[in-house]
């Protein structure tokens, strides 16, 4: 006859993976545990001991070690241990010891097996590895939203419908009406249209093969409303060509964008009508009026707003509504890559906007010039507590007596208004009023070639910052150019590969959480934990050597590290690992940085394990041992004289 | 009876006859369980700790007096010092044969409709002597379940039982109460060490469980013994320097 052991039952049923179980199984559990008692400084398990149970802490705390002595380990009430020897049927690896008088209850491999061949959820805690689990906490997360998860390509419901310029604007309605359109898209068949050479493209150039396989340009777009207002109302001719009434310099986005992402450019841009491009050529046309159910009541017309205001102070003034857009986005289980890339249009925004209400107070710019975004925003991983890294690259042209000034009046007007928008000032000095960092861009070839060829402590410092740049304002095409001289120099050269990776391993991840402090893996105790620099921030640095190394022109750490899997250099399954990673510790981060917001609280980085759930601790203490293996491997992979 | 003559200071002379004892108790036993049940022996005197088969025992009883209150339940939990074994546990929800009074049922919660249905003790005799057989018992206060039993033994079936005892109650008091309190500290306010189970529990960081099941009472104990040995002795040392 098993009686049931009340105490055991109630207490077991609390924690993961019990609870999961049904009440029968767990009481038939319960009645199946023995137990022991350690006094503190006692062996539980030494190496080479025969585990026959898995371990449950019951009480008190234990250490787990690796074969060198190293603390692998430290687990208090509720922690499991020893599962992973019986399951591969191993002897033990890591030797146990109780740090505080320790009861421990043992679930016998029998009841193990049975319960591990029955229940599904139970037998996924312990399965796999640790990293499987941390997906499937982060794929589980991001099914509860697939609206906000969703590509664009997803809302194309049919291809475009193609039209020549030369046609008449008769033949586009016809045409429209036929096929049930809103928009055409116009190719160009009459090389003598100067106006489509000269459209500013926002998306790569497009185009599409005609029927005799020759090639055309996608030059424009007309819609229903352009032939009221351009056509009707103005008492055109029917036989008015497409191209005197289209809209030229065509905005477009890739098929692999967000459906999020698409409505942001929308707002920026002020158009309704979004051509898809997929290898550039357009597979279909997403209307306003196809968002507007995914919209969700997403503040992120915020961007709208930031570009009707005009003055410093009535921008300063939004930034409550950009907190509360964070807050809702958060609440509405947007993943990291989305919230950070809204995070950064806003920054953006804020940005193009202090320069255009800075070029209409200081007046036109004397020489060409690019504002760039570096850092986390050129990431598109910016959160809400950030602070501005700017810089200016100047026109060749440059002659600092005759510029100068008005460079530099621009970047104090522009810092200072970021400064007083929430973005506070660097405390590095990497801004646009740092004269170092208002160059022209022969000078910031230099720079970049000098970090690279001999890379120094500083440089290195520097490069990691400034190689993740974004060009947002002015000629934004010399910061594609100095992506791409990164990209073509620092892949070949070893010596400053071997550096970068020295660097991305200054800032280790913690060990993981015991009780209420965070485990540093010198067995140290703190109080918090800064998830940025201790998380996401030597992510983002051991994704970028890679990156390098693979020679990525991507600046967005997801991005980068689709390149590096496709380049095939990570050991198998890493890459995801990784990913996963990088996305729980940003979403913990995001996660509190709201709760914060919401309790009226400044947010910050920091992150206090008492704070935190049980899932949380759980997952992160895996995302932390994954960063730290890939750190590990990327000692191994970039040694000075190792040829890749 | 043995247990009866308590000498706290020198409990081996008493103790270091029980393996004789069982031979001659088993030789006048009339009743053939309590025959079979000393005739299954009882460890020598001289058997370290970490070799003795033990069994934690609790019972929920209607009043503290034997000769007038009942059993109305026990738990039962053998264990040893390397494990506790839950599978083998037994409890059992008794009639006590005698009037349940409201201030016992408030503390252990077993209530008239619980032993309206209830076996008696004689009925559940065969299971439970053969569940302590060989076995050292293990209690928290021996002023009850040896008493207890054996006056219900010998309402039952004409003759009592008796058997060694490890007291967790006692070895509390004299691990944590070696010294009195002496008046300086009585003055400083000081107040002698709690030995209740679950305060003897929380000096060994074990966990809390909710008292007064018998089933669970003894399952504390029995890890309550495993910290105290832990703690104080050496896993050699021999049952008879904390057997009674």
């Amino acid at each position: 006859m098993e009686v049931e052991q009340v105490e055991i039952f109630e207490y077991l049923r609390r924690f993961v993976p019990f609870k999961s179980l049904p009440e029968d199984v767990l009481s038939a559990l319960s009645r199946q545990v023995e137990i022991a008692y350690f006094k503190a400084g006692s062996q539980i398990l030494e190496v080479g001991d025969t585990v026959t149970d898995i371990y449950f802490v019951r009480s008190g705390a234990v250490e787990i070690y690796r074969r060198n002595g190293e603390l692998y380990n430290r687990m208090s009430e509720g922690g499991l241990f020893a599962y992973q020897s019986l399951l591969i049927k191993q002897k033990v690896r890591f030797p146990v010891k109780a740090i505080e008088d320790t009861l421990i209850y043992f679930l016998p491999e029998s009841v193990f097996r049975e319960l591990f061949d029955q229940h599904e959820e139970f037998a996924d805690f312990f399965e796999v590895g640790d990293q499987t689990r941390l997906r499937q906490a982060v794929s589980r997360r991001e099914d509860t939203n697939e609206l906000l998860t969703s590509k664009i390509s997803t809302l194309i419901t049919r291809e475009p419908v193609v039209m020549p310029n030369t046609a008449s604007v008769q033949e586009a309605a016809q045409r429209m009406t036929e096929e049930g359109v809103s928009s055409l898209l116009i190719i160009q068949v009459e090389a003598n249209d100067p106006a489509a050479d000269e459209s500013t493209f926002i998306g790569p150039k497009a185009s599409v093969s005609g029927a005799d396989g020759s090639e055309h340009t996608v030059c424009g777009i007309i819609t229903d409303r352009d032939l009221r207002t351009r056509v009707v109302s103005q008492g055109l001719p029917f036989d008015t060509q497409v191209l005197e009434i289209m809209s030229q310099g065509l905005v477009m986005i890739n098929s692999d964008e967000y459906v999020f992402e698409a409505m942001l450019t929308m707002l920026r841009t002020n158009v309704h009508h979004l051509p898809i491009l997929k290898k550039g050529r357009p597979i279909g046309v997403v209307a306003l009026s196809d968002l507007v159910r995914y919209e969700s009541r997403n503040s992120l017309f915020v961007v709208s707003s930031i570009f009707r205001q005009q003055t410093v102070e009535e921008l300063a003034a939004l930034q409550t509504d950009v907190q509360s857009s964070f807050v809702r986005m958060v609440n509405e289980d947007a993943n990291s890559h989305m919230i950070g890339s809204a995070m950064a249009v806003i920054g953006r925004s804020f940005k193009q906007r202090l320069l255009e209400l800075a070029e209409e107070t200081f007046g036109p710019p004397p020489i060409p010039y690019c504002f760039l975004a570096l850092g986390s925003m050129a990431r598109d991983e910016q959160l809400i507590v950030t602070d501005q890294d700017n810089a200016m690259i100047l026109d060749d042209s440059f002659d600092p007596e005759l510029h100068d000034g008005y460079f530099k009046q621009l970047a104090q007007f522009v810092c200072d208004g970021l400064a007083a928008c929430g973005y506070s000032y660097c405390t590095g000095d990497v801004m646009a009023t740092n004269q170092q960092w208002r160059q022209p861009k022969k000078v910031w070839e230099q720079y970049f070639t000098d970090w690279i060829d001999s890379p120094t402590a500083e440089s290195l410092l520097n490069s990691n910052i400034f190689f993740d740049l974004d060009g947002v304002w002015g000629h934004t095409e010399w910061a594609d150019q100095l992506q791409g001289l990164i990209s073509r120099r620092a892949r070949r050269s070893q010596r400053f590969l071997a550096c970068m990776a020295r660097n991305a391993l200054n800032r280790t991840p913690p060990l993981g959480f015991f009780k209420t402090f965070v485990m540093e893996q010198d067995g140290q105790h703190k109080k918090s934990i800064n998830l940025k620099r201790r998380g996401t921030a030597p992510l983002a640095d051991l994704i970028r050597v890679h990156a390098l190394a693979v020679g990525s022109r991507a600046t967005n750490s997801f991005d980068r590290l689709n390149d590096v899997i496709d380049a095939g250099i990570l050991p198998p399954d890493r890459g995801p690992d990784l990913r996963d990673a990088m996305e729980f510790i940003s979403t913990v981060r995001i996660r509190h940085q709201a709760l914060d917001i919401e309790a009226e609280q400044e947010p910050d980085n920091n992150i206090e394990p008492e704070n935190m759930s049980h899932f949380e601790r759980r997952n992160l203490k895996e995302a932390f041992q994954i960063l730290s293996d890939a750190q590990k491997f990327l000692k191994f992979r970039y040694q000075p004289n190792r040829a890749n | 009876m043995l247990h009866l003559i308590p000498d706290k200071k020198k409990p081996e002379p008493t103790a270091l006859a029980w393996p004789d004892l069982y031979l001659k108790l088993a030789e006048q036993a009339q009743h053939p369980l309590l025959k079979t049940f000393y005739q299954a022996g009882c460890v020598a005197p001289d058997t370290p700790l970490n070799q003795v088969p033990f069994v934690a025992m609790d019972f929920e009883t209607t009043g503290l007096n034997p000769q007038k209150n009942g059993i109305v339940s026990i738990g039962l939990v053998p264990f040893t010092l390397e494990r506790i074994r839950c599978r083998l546990s037994q409890h059992w929800v008794l009639d006590p044969g005698k009037p349940l009074n409201a201030e016992s049922v408030v503390i252990h919660g077993i209530t008239h409709s619980d032993i309206d249905e209830a076996p008696d003790l004689e009925k559940i005799l065969p299971k439970l002597l053969e569940a302590l057989a060989g076995r050292v018992v293990v209690v928290h206060h021996r002023g009850i379940e040896q008493p207890f039993l054996s006056a219900a033994l010998k309402a039952r079936i004409g003759e009592g039982v008796m058997f060694p005892v490890v007291d967790t109650l006692e070895l509390e008091a004299r691990l944590h109460r070696g010294r009195a309190v002496g008046w300086w500290q009585r003055l400083l306010g000081k107040k002698p060490v709690s030995i209740r189970l679950a305060d003897s529990r929380t000096r060994y960081n074990l966990p809390y469980y909710a008292p007064h099941h018998a089933l669970t009472d003894a399952l504390a104990s029995a890890e309550l013994l495993q910290a105290q040995i832990a703690d104080r002795f050496e896993p050699q040392a021999q049952i008879k320097t904390i057997w009674h």
